[in-house]
């Protein structure tokens, strides 16, 4: 490559990073602007202020954002877990067995992750109300499950279709015991991708709003993206922009620390799962 | 749990073709087991909302007045069909669909080709800022997007007044078109990376040799992309546009929390929302959801009939 051709493409690196973060730090940089700052038509504060934080985190608004905050981690956690479980059992066989069941259920987790949500949601909607299941953490977990399941199953299978299966049974020829060929040898070639699957289905998660906003009423089990949709400021005088603002910026957090310590894998199990030569 | 197993290699004793068959149907068994559990979910938390749906259809159903539930057969589906609603929030969920999907394609396609590019040491940083707008949430996106161009606390109006036809007081939510762009915007800007690094992968697999093969011809960087490169990936990208297609016609974040479906913005699922959450009309929500569900099986169909686009290597077989 020629020094001007390294120049242009780094040109084009620096124009992606400010692509991907301006949003971003525009958000932040309106978190912190004050309630009389909030009009002021530039893009920084002029002074920088905490009091949207404030508000959200023991202020007026606290009582609305707090408990969503619980709620989104408990049922996210929950939800992933669940479908890294049963994901795993199904890769497994998906990726060691021979059974015909194998493209049946490849094409329904395809399937599942191309149906609209919202079609599911109509009649959840009806049925939770009859039996006790809405606005609460299962009626939540349970949904969240067609959104995390499919890509887990697709995402595991492919990882573990790269596992060197035959390095168990040399552990075992070398002297150990199954025991500890599954847990010296298995365990740590697989556990990389399951935790890359967990990660990605948790993204899926955490980003629900169709579900949260359909599902709940109150802070009983509401979780952020839907809380954040409804709020709508301490008083009707005040504008409510501010406290969003700091409030996505919490809900933002979670995810960027995940992705700063695990772009490498996140980006193969995205890839991996999805187009393969 | 895999050290009972043997792994399924065939390997068998060919004398001992009988146990071969009982073999191949523990294995089997086997699969079902580990398979089944996460299998019957999927089907619980979608085949059966969406058969309950297609049934509530047939009903004028109303959730605040369920004594006077009564069968309408394809009464709903006649309402819907002949209302101007539908038909808006259908043009609108498919220009969306159709904007976004053709400029992610073309800005992907560049994104993916810098990546590619990159020196060795920017590739981690990009890598990871790419990430980025895949994993903020759509509803944080969306109001980024919102109070950057709304009246009261953007900033776009200030920096762009110099552009015709914008100024200090420009209400980008008050008409469809200004509204629609702004969606689209945001759409774009959070799938774009996605889309970025699908087509990254599918360029890694294009084959170097042919690359060199036609430079020493001579081709020119714009001959190759067009000839080698396009061509050579092709699969991957039917891929990647398929998803997205299917995924912004589902668009609803970022119009819930941008327009909430003001100014004719109301897109196929918004409206089903709108329905069913907001009017509890349980038979009229329903059909518009079980239309919704048909489109994405006729574009999935399209695609994979229409463009012959290849699924099996989406699944990784």
């Amino acid at each position: 490559m020629s020094t001007r051709e390294k120049v242009g493409w780094g040109v084009g690196g620096l124009v992606i990073i400010v692509y991907c973060l301006f949003p971003v730090a525009w958000i932040v940089s309106l978190s912190f602007k004050s309630s009389d700052d909030i009009a002021n038509g530039q893009f920084l504060p002029t002074v920088f202020s905490s009091e949207n934080y404030q508000q959200i985190l023991v202020g007026d608004a606290a009582g609305l954002f707090l408990p969503a905050l619980v709620n989104s981690f408990g049922i996210c956690l929950i939800a992933t877990a669940i479908s890294c479980l049963l994901s795993m059992f199904a890769a497994y066989a998906i990726a060691r067995l021979d059974f015909p069941g194998k493209r049946i259920i490849l094409s329904t987790a395809l399937a599942v992750a191309i149906f609209p949500v919202i079609s599911i949601v109509t009649p959840l909607f009806n049925l939770w109300r009859q039996i006790g299941l809405y606005n609460t953490w299962p009626g939540l977990i349970i949904p969240y499950l067609s959104l995390t399941l499919p890509i887990s199953i697709w995402t595991l299978s492919a990882f573990f279709r790269e596992i060197p299966w035959e390095m168990e049974q040399a552990a075992q020829v070398d002297g150990a015991t199954p025991w500890q060929a599954f847990r010296k040898v298995i365990v740590p070639l697989a556990a990389p991708g399951v935790f890359t699957t967990a990660i990605i289905a948790f993204f899926l998660a955490w980003n629900d709003f169709v579900y949260g906003i359909s599902l709940t009423s109150t802070e009983a089990a509401r979780p952020v993206p839907a809380a954040l949709g409804l709020f709508s400021g301490a008083s009707q005088f005040e504008s409510p922009n501010g406290p969003i603002a700091a409030a996505a910026v919490i809900v933002t957090i979670p995810v960027i620390v995940l992705v700063l310590l695990f772009q490498r894998r996140i980006v193969a199990g995205l890839t991996n799962g999805a187009v393969k030569g | 749990m895999s050290q009972t197993l043997e792994r399924p290699t065939g390997a068998v004793d060919p004398s001992a073709t009988g146990g071969r068959g009982d073999k191949s149907k523990a294995e089997r068994r086997l699969g079902w087991y580990l398979a089944g559990p996460a299998f019957v979910v999927m089907l619980l938390v979608t085949a059966y909302p969406i058969v309950q749906a297609v049934y509530d259809s047939l009903f004028d159903y109303r959730l605040t007045d369920p004594e006077n539930s009564s069968f309408v057969g394809l009464g709903n589906y006649g309402v819907i069909l002949t209302d101007s609603v539908w038909w808006i929030a259908f043009g609108v969920t498919a220009f969306i669909t159709v904007v976004t999907v053709a400029v992610e394609l073309v800005l992907g396609f560049g994104l993916a080709l810098v990546m590619l590019q990159a020196l060795r040491g920017l590739r981690p940083v990009l890598r990871t800022v790419i990430l980025i707008p895949y994993a903020v949430i759509t509803v944080v996106s969306a109001f980024a997007w919102q109070f950057a161009f709304s009246v009261d606390s953007g900033f776009v109006n200030s920096w762009f007044s110099w552009v015709p036809g914008v100024a200090a007081d420009t209400d980008w939510f008050g008409t469809q078109g200004a509204s629609l762009f702004v969606i689209c915007l945001a759409e774009i800007w959070k799938t774009t990376p996605f889309i970025s690094l699908l087509l990254l992968a599918g360029l890694a697999q294009v084959p170097d040799v042919l690359q060199e093969a036609a430079k020493v011809d001579g081709a020119t960087w714009w001959q190759r992309l067009r000839k080698v490169t396009l061509p050579n990936m092709k699969a991957a990208i039917m891929v990647a546009v398929l998803f997205r297609t299917l995924d912004a016609f589902r668009v609803f974040d970022s119009v819930f929390v941008m327009t909430a479906g003001a100014n004719n913005t109301e897109t196929v699922s918004f409206l089903a929302y709108r329905q069913t959450i907001e009017r509890v009309e349980i038979g009229l929500g329903s059909a518009v959801s079980v239309l919704l569900f048909l489109s994405v099986v006729l574009i999935s169909a399209l695609f994979i009939k229409g463009f012959k686009v290849d699924l099996s290597q989406a699944r990784g077989e």
